[in-house]
């Protein structure tokens, strides 16, 4: 049955929006900043797969971790000498200075992996399974296998180790937090960490089904965000929700609507459910 | 002049304000005094609409203010100054003055931009209150500094330059000399007895008692969001409720 | 020359600096196609002159309202192809075109503006970034009317009295003048009155609202002010190229006019078209600026932010004034 392929395809997808709509609202959460270098960071994911496994030789698997640490490592590093010597709390210049270093990012991917497309390999053959009625490529499996582990990582990583916690109490209440001494530092430093091997993760889930470029990441994060404000900006569990959800409706839309405005279509529904509702969805 | 009944606001099941009402009579200064909490400012949000009021009326002369937007409200003839300063740091000082002056002439995008014969002259009358008020407040030397390299006296001094050079019907003071050392005090309060000659009407939020007991023509006394007292700061003084609520801890300071 | 004469001169230039200053721009302008007549150069400060219409357009928005808008290269598109498929296609006058280009923009961005200026901060942001996806999607989708991700090719330039504004020295007169014009409304709505009150709105909302500025009027009036602008540089460059394609107008166009926003410095309206002139001549200087591009953007970018905040003009005003103020004091110790 066709429609059961079409769920298929957008779980998948709708798997990968979810990583990267967590890693916007990680660092939401933590600095309470939109930060628009999550989408450079699917990139980097990509990139990286691309020179372990190909350029490198290494087996994918290894390739894939490398991928995630890499990733974790550079959004690091953007904390620590792009957003940190700003020493400024005015949104505005906090938001472009996202977007500058986004820029940047975008400019450096370039200079190092060049403009070309590039083909990244998949994690199993490109073999497609028969499951409940539809033809699936492995890679979709792997995309929501890793997806569901990643946010048991993150939910073991939020509940059960010190630096979780503490990243939670800044997200509710930042004040609080500094009061009773929780480095603040090193807990932007953790949020971006974690959003970068999030991005990571979901750039080298997704680079092997399209293709690899310098701007690849750029539609992709961006409806990861759509995703993450259809969930209540700020949620867990609704980025998550909103990830899938917009997986789902961009599939179905582009197989029973118009597959012309499939790309189109996440933005559209940003856009009227910031109109309608502007703290998105979930939250009231 | 200035007119509140029954003015109730909650927060979620908190309530902030529950029936004030009191009343600012012209050419007079009208203090709000209350412990930390009591719902001052809350008061002075729903007074300029920036939070809607649940229940009550508030009303400057024959207009009912609680269904306005703020800006309306404002070009009725308030003007306020804040506890925590809000200046545009980065803009003159004469700037931050003539920002004050917006409701002097109507806000219209064409006017300004074809700059018009008559915004052109309001603007040049407008200059010159502002460096008349910024000289009246020891600031006229630093008319062309950027507001926010200011002393933090000067800067709250600024605020008061602003909100008074709009010549408001009834000027809101929100803790004017907060923070303030003695010379600087006693330059606002030259202001405001100069204000009071004058015949301006001042509703004054305070926390210096002793400047409320020498300034004020009528004091009321919230606390937990209710009226607790009203009256001549004598009266309010010897107020058995004030005392308890209020006064014992200022007795216990001082 | 003695004391008061002097003083008197300098008021007068100091009361006056701004008519002067769009005076001596004017000169300027006029005089530039004597200096140079070379079709490369005048092609470049063309360029800059469309940019600078949209600069200072979303530099209003920006500066006088503290948001954000990373999608106004949408309403550049409308502009443009609006006035390409109505001459092109429809094979209307370009400058009833231009006018309904610009009118249509004008309604496009009320009928999104509504709505979407409730939001602020990264909201808006990425709001405004998405409109720009979308519209960006239909240029390239709707290729019966547009061409495709191949263009639209063919637009007449505009003329008057039977001269066609075509050739780059008419040209640099013809969109110097529009610079000049919407600089000079710039300039004096940011000194007016309302535009003080605006400067307030830029930094503190509930402030602004307290001094009797009407916020959401106030919003909605500089977003739609902006977006006409930004439609009339659109609406001026098919008529000025005579083509344009989508990518022209992708959100990374919009990520360029708002770093030009950055580096002349929010709420300036010189600064508007010094950001237009750096961004427009960087790949002139140097290869590595064209070869990396997007590095060299996102760096001034982030470069400026860290270093002035304020923008360039502000900045270099600002640095003039403090070096000023510190001689004064050397003097004024070496006296005590």
């Amino acid at each position: 049955m066709d429609f059961m392929q079409f769920v298929w395809a957008g779980l998948g997808n709708g798997a990968i929006y979810a990583l990267i709509a967590l890693g916007f609202c990680v660092v939401h959460g933590a600095m309470g900043i939109v930060n628009f270098v999550q989408v450079d960071l699917v990139t980097l994911g990509g990139m990286f797969l691309y020179s372990a496994s190909v350029l490198a030789g290494l087996p994918v698997p290894v390739g894939l971790l490398a991928a995630v640490v890499g990733t974790a490592l550079v959004a690091m590093l953007v904390e620590r000498l792009g957003l940190r010597p700003a020493r400024t709390d005015h949104p505005l210049v906090l938001v472009f200075l996202t977007v500058g270093i986004s820029i940047v990012l975008r400019g450096a991917i370039q200079m190092v992996w060049g403009k070309n497309r590039m083909a990244v390999p998949p994690i199993a053959e490109d073999v497609p399974v028969r499951l409940w009625g539809a033809m699936v490529l492995p890679q979709t499996l792997w995309m929501m296998v890793l997806t569901v582990a990643a946010i048991g990582g993150l939910v073991w990583f939020f509940r059960g180790t010190n630096l979780g916690l503490a990243m939670r109490a800044v997200a509710s209440n930042p004040r609080a937090a500094a009061v009773v001494g929780i480095p603040a530092g090193r807990v932007r430093m953790a949020a971006f960490a974690v959003a970068g091997a999030c991005g990571g993760l979901a750039g080298a889930l997704v680079t092997p089904v399209t293709t690899l470029s310098a701007d690849v990441g750029v539609l992709l994060g961006l409806k990861g965000f759509a995703a993450a404000i259809l969930g209540g900006f700020g949620s867990f569990p609704g980025a998550v929700a909103g990830g899938v959800l917009l997986g789902l409706v961009e599939s179905l839309a582009a197989a029973y609507v118009s597959s012309a405005y499939k790309d189109a279509l996440a933005f559209v529904v940003l856009v009227l459910v910031l109109c309608w509702r502007p703290s998105g969805i979930v939250r009231q | 002049m200035l007119q509140l009944e029954g003015v109730t606001k909650r927060f979620g099941g908190l309530t902030a304000l529950d029936g004030v009402g009191f009343a600012v009579t012209p050419g007079s200064i009208t203090a709000l005094i209350g412990p930390n909490g009591a719902g001052k400012s809350t008061l002075l949000d729903c007074l300029f609409g920036v939070c809607r009021v649940d229940t009550g009326s508030i009303r400057l002369g024959e207009h009912e203010l609680t269904m306005l937007p703020t800006h309306a409200i404002v070009r009725l003839g308030l003007a306020r100054t804040f506890q925590n300063l809000r200046l545009a740091p980065h803009e003159t000082v004469l700037d931050n003055v003539l920002a004050g002056l917006v409701t002097r002439t109507p806000f219209s995008f064409t006017a300004a931009i074809l700059r018009l014969p008559a915004a052109r002259h309001a603007e040049r009358a407008c200059r010159l209150a502002a460096l008349e008020a910024l000289d009246r407040l020891g600031l006229a030397a630093k008319a062309r500094w950027p507001a926010g390299v200011l002393s933090f006296g000067d800067k709250k001094r600024l605020e008061l330059a602003r909100a008074l050079v709009a010549a408001p019907r009834v000027l809101v003071l929100d803790e004017p000399v907060a923070g303030l050392n003695r010379a600087e005090t006693e330059t606002v309060e030259a202001e405001l007895v100069r204000l009071r000659r004058a015949g301006r009407t001042v509703l004054l939020v305070e926390h210096d008692m002793d400047m409320v007991m020498r300034l004020a023509d009528h004091v009321v006394v919230l606390d937990g969001g209710r009226r607790i007292a009203v009256g001549t700061p004598a009266e309010v003084q010897r107020n058995p409720l004030v005392l308890e609520a209020y006064l014992g801890q200022m007795e216990v300071v001082a | 020359m003695d004391g008061l004469t002097r003083s008197r001169w300098l008021h007068f230039f100091w009361s006056h600096r701004l008519g002067l200053g769009v005076l001596a721009a004017a000169g300027a302008v006029l005089l530039f196609p004597w200096y140079t007549d070379n079709p490369y150069t005048l092609g470049l400060t063309n360029r800059i002159a469309l940019m600078s219409v949209a600069v200072v357009g979303l530099n209003l928005f920006m500066g006088c309202t503290g948001q954000i808008s990373l999608g106004h290269a949408a309403f550049m598109a409308v502009g443009a192809y609006i006035s390409g498929i109505l001459t092109v296609h429809a094979g209307w006058s370009p400058w009833l075109a231009l006018v309904v280009a610009v009118a249509a923009a004008a309604g496009f961005s009320l009928a999104i503006g509504v709505p979407l200026l409730r939001l602020s901060g990264h909201a808006l942001a990425m709001a405004t970034l998405a409109c720009n996806v979308v519209v960006h999607h239909v240029l390239l989708q709707e290729d019966r009317w547009t061409g495709g991700p191949s263009g639209l090719a063919g637009i007449p330039p505009l003329t008057a009295a039977g001269w066609a504004v075509d050739d780059p020295v008419r040209l640099h007169f013809f969109l110097w003048f529009v610079v000049l014009v919407v600089m000079f409304g710039g300039l004096n709505l940011v000194r007016s009155l309302p535009g003080r009150g605006l400067m307030v709105l830029a930094a503190d909302e509930v402030c602004a609202a307290c001094l009797g500025v009407p916020v959401a009027r106030a919003k909605v009036v500089l977003w739609t002010l902006s977006a006409v602008l930004a439609a009339v540089a659109g609406s001026l460059f098919a008529h000025t190229y005579g083509f344009v394609s989508p990518d022209s107008f992708g959100i990374f166009v919009s990520t360029d006019l708002a770093i030009m926003v950055v580096l002349g410095g929010m709420g300036s309206v010189w600064g508007s078209v010094l950001g237009a002139a750096v961004i427009v001549l960087l790949p002139e200087f140097s290869e590595l600026a064209e070869a990396y591009k997007e590095f060299v953007h996102g760096g001034l970018l982030v470069a400026m932010l860290l270093v002035a905040p304020q923008g360039m003009i502000r900045g270099i005003r600002q640095a003039v004034a403090l070096a000023w103020w510190r001689a004064q004091q050397g003097r004024s110790d070496a006296a005590a």
